[in-house]
């Protein structure tokens, strides 16, 4: 039998056929077209490998005009925003475990007079530097940034002292990472990417495919209310998150060697509400999505930004305030910062709080959401 | 049967169903007795499964009003949910799920007391016993309808939906079908079946004719006949003068229908002395032998059709 020829006019019928399916389904095309605009503008003016403007917690306990043209010297260096004036060293402490500030700087009780003296006085400049790639660079410039603050004032009799070595001495503490060790930060922090994506895609699926499968005029026949096909959906998935969680608990630990400095029920708590906070904007999807592709997609449009505006893949504080207020809104920046918190600053419940609550507030509002959105029948 | 027999349990009227602005379901009224089989019928997008879907909650229509085992379509559909069983047109059962799983979790949702031994006893009149363990995707057409069917009775029902249910079924299993929907009902079962066969449509107690979203017969099967005022003659004669009669009968003053069953010819009309008028012509030819025969239900509801057709178009106009 002869075989039959590559014939063009069954090859444009093909085509002709593919490009009117296409469409047909404006959602996906509208998604194809939009979807990568949207990103790149909102990515491209988001992200930002040199962060600047860290917020920095200063305690002065000399009060001089050197430490005055200190504070001011970080200020001007772009580098550093001075945004807290710390009482004591318990307070400096506490806000670079909770987060709200990337560095602590302590100016010593008589630093003027040692500084006149040529003592050589200490500034301890406290990093956070569980996100090394949100330190390294402004670590980098302290020295500096110290020397020129104080190189005008250092004139006429004390002129001597702006010699090397420098009239002060800069030490910087690395804390929580001490080694700046990448895997402290990235395997922490994977553990949260790989669970947005994992929970928000099974459970995008949950309603569209019984749909696409004709399960759900059944389903919907039966006397089921609408929260109890939402949570039975998700149930089976905290399980497999949990699975999940220990996989990669254990791996962290096993082969990367990262610590886990804080209570754990306190990390598992913030990973509950994590898992359940995705699996219900998950569920939200398939609610709205008309097919399966539809819901793999609107899953991808949550997940980019989750990855790289939660602080995971590009220093939270060098995006500018708009998209950090972007970030906010996401479980994983919270996340984040949770498990960082728990694993590597040794946090418990109090400092974890400030973390947890915007996940539970933003499980709430999705499950809320969700249970609205789910018609009840097939209008 | 007691008195309570007499108490509708479909009661609706001028139920409305607008998908954008095509009328779907156009001012519909229905009545359906317990215990009774309803059949209904008409052509395809004539509102049937609206209809249906509308009664178990599926829709909310846009107007009418009615009750369904008493309750109100409107207000009350959780409580009807809970009353009827909803056989589907298209199998939505799972399939990756096996025969026993998809029982069991009907029989969950519906918090049945005696799960188990319930599930056994309808795996046993399926005559699944064996096969409980079998996935319900790997089943030929027939035993997925029963299967269905078995899914949607589990709760004991007392109203029975069925949407075109042996679309696509032997006629053996579809005997057995409607040999168990005849049971269900002698049990009390109220039955509202959809369907586009003629001999389905003949063992339902009552049937109802729908086309355009409007209700244009119900009755028994021959109230319905004896209703559409259609008169019928059987002829018969060699082939080759069949065809050509046809031809020559067709689009005649008085003929409406011309359909051939083999070598017989099913001419039919709705006004007698027209019809009788058309085929005079023929009546004396030797080849061709004429009697009277009675309009089946099938010339009824073509005619029932036809007329309906002409009616919306001229509506339109």
């Amino acid at each position: 039998m002869k075989r039959p020829h590559f014939a063009w006019h069954r090859l444009v019928a093909v085509v002709v056929k593919e490009f009117i399916q296409l469409k047909r389904d404006r959602l996906t095309f509208a998604m194809m077209v939009g979807i990568p605009l949207l990103q790149l503008i909102l990515f491209g003016y988001a992200i930002n490998n040199d962060p600047r403007h860290l917020p920095t917690a200063v305690l002065s306990q000399d009060n001089s005009v050197f430490s005055r043209a200190i504070v001011a010297g970080l200020q001007t260096s772009t580098y550093f925003r001075v945004t807290v004036i710390a009482g004591d060293v318990a307070e400096l402490d506490r806000m670079l475990a909770r987060g709200e500030v990337q560095f602590a700087v302590e100016i010593p009780a008589g630093f003027e007079r040692q500084l006149m003296r040529g003592d050589r006085p200490a500034l301890l400049v406290m990093a956070d530097a569980t996100d090394p790639a949100a330190t390294g660079n402004a670590v980098g410039a302290i020295e500096r940034i110290v020397e020129g603050a104080l190189t005008p004032l250092l004139d006429g009799p004390l002129l001597t002292l702006a010699r090397v070595p420098p009239a002060v001495d800069v030490r910087v503490h690395r804390r929580y990472n001490p080694e700046g060790l990448t895997q402290y930060n990235i395997v922490p922090g994977l553990m949260g990417t790989i669970l947005t994506m994992t929970m928000i895609i099974m459970t995008s699926l949950a309603m569209t495919r019984e749909r696409e499968r004709g399960t759900m005029e059944n389903l919907l026949s039966m006397p089921v209310r609408p929260t109890e096909v939402m949570l039975g959906k998700l149930a089976p998935f905290v399980l497999v998150g949990g699975l999940q969680v220990l996989v990669i608990l254990g791996a962290a630990r096993l082969l990367f060697g990262v610590p886990m400095a804080g209570p754990p029920v306190v990390l598992a708590v913030g990973l509950l509400v994590f898992i359940v906070a995705n699996l219900a904007v998950g569920f939200l999807f398939s609610t709205v999505a008309r097919n399966q592709l539809q819901a793999m997609q609107m899953s991808f449009f949550f997940f980019l930004p989750s990855i790289l505006m939660s602080g995971f893949m590009f220093p939270f504080r060098g995006m500018p305030d708009w998209a950090q207020m972007i970030g906010e809104v996401l479980p994983l920046t919270h996340l984040l910062r949770v498990v960082r918190g728990v694993m590597l600053k040794g946090n418990g419940l109090a400092d974890s709080w400030p973390d947890i609550w915007p996940m539970l507030a933003f499980l709430l509002a999705a499950l809320i959401l969700a249970a609205t959105r789910y018609r009840q029948t097939l209008d | 049967m007691s008195g309570e027999a007499r108490t509708p349990v479909i009661s609706v009227r001028g139920l409305t169903k607008r998908f954008g602005d095509k009328v779907v379901v156009d001012g519909f009224d229905l009545d359906v007795e317990r215990g009774q089989i309803h059949g209904f019928l008409g052509p395809n997008g004539s509102g049937k499964t609206t209809t249906i879907r509308i009664l178990c909650g599926l829709l909310v229509p846009d107007g009418g009003k009615g009750t369904c085992l008493g309750y109100d379509i409107l207000g009350e559909s959780w409580a009807i949910k809970q009353r009827v069983g909803y056989m589907t047109q298209r199998f939505s059962l799972y399939e990756d799920l096996t025969i026993r799983e998809n029982l069991d979790f009907v029989a969950r949702l519906h918090g049945l007391a005696g799960r188990r031994a319930k599930v056994d006893a309808a795996l046993d009149r399926l005559g699944l016993a064996t096969r409980g363990d079998q996935l319900a995707g790997t089943l030929s057409g027939g035993w997925k309808q029963r299967l269905a069917l078995a899914a949607c009775v589990l709760h004991e029902p007392d109203l029975l939906l069925l949407d075109e249910p042996t679309a696509g079924v032997d006629p053996k299993a579809r005997r057995e079908f409607w040999d168990e929907i005849h049971a269900l009902a002698a049990g009390g079962m109220t039955v509202l079946v959809s369907t586009h066969y003629m001999d389905e449509a003949e063992r339902c107690h009552r049937i109802a004719y729908l086309a355009y979203g409007r209700l244009l017969a119900v009755g028994t099967v021959e109230e319905v006949v004896r209703a559409s005022g259609l008169s019928t003659w059987h002829v018969s004669g060699p082939e080759q003068r069949i065809a050509a009669l046809a031809r020559e009968l067709e689009g005649r003053p008085g003929v409406e229908m011309v359909a051939p069953f083999g070598a017989t010819l099913h001419v039919s009309g709705a006004d007698a002395a027209r019809l009788d008028a058309a085929i005079a012509p023929y009546r004396e030819e030797a080849s061709l032998a004429w009697n009277r025969g009675e309009p089946s239900l099938e010339d009824t509801f073509i005619h029932l059709m036809a007329e309906a057709a002409d009616n919306h178009a001229g509506a339109r106009r």
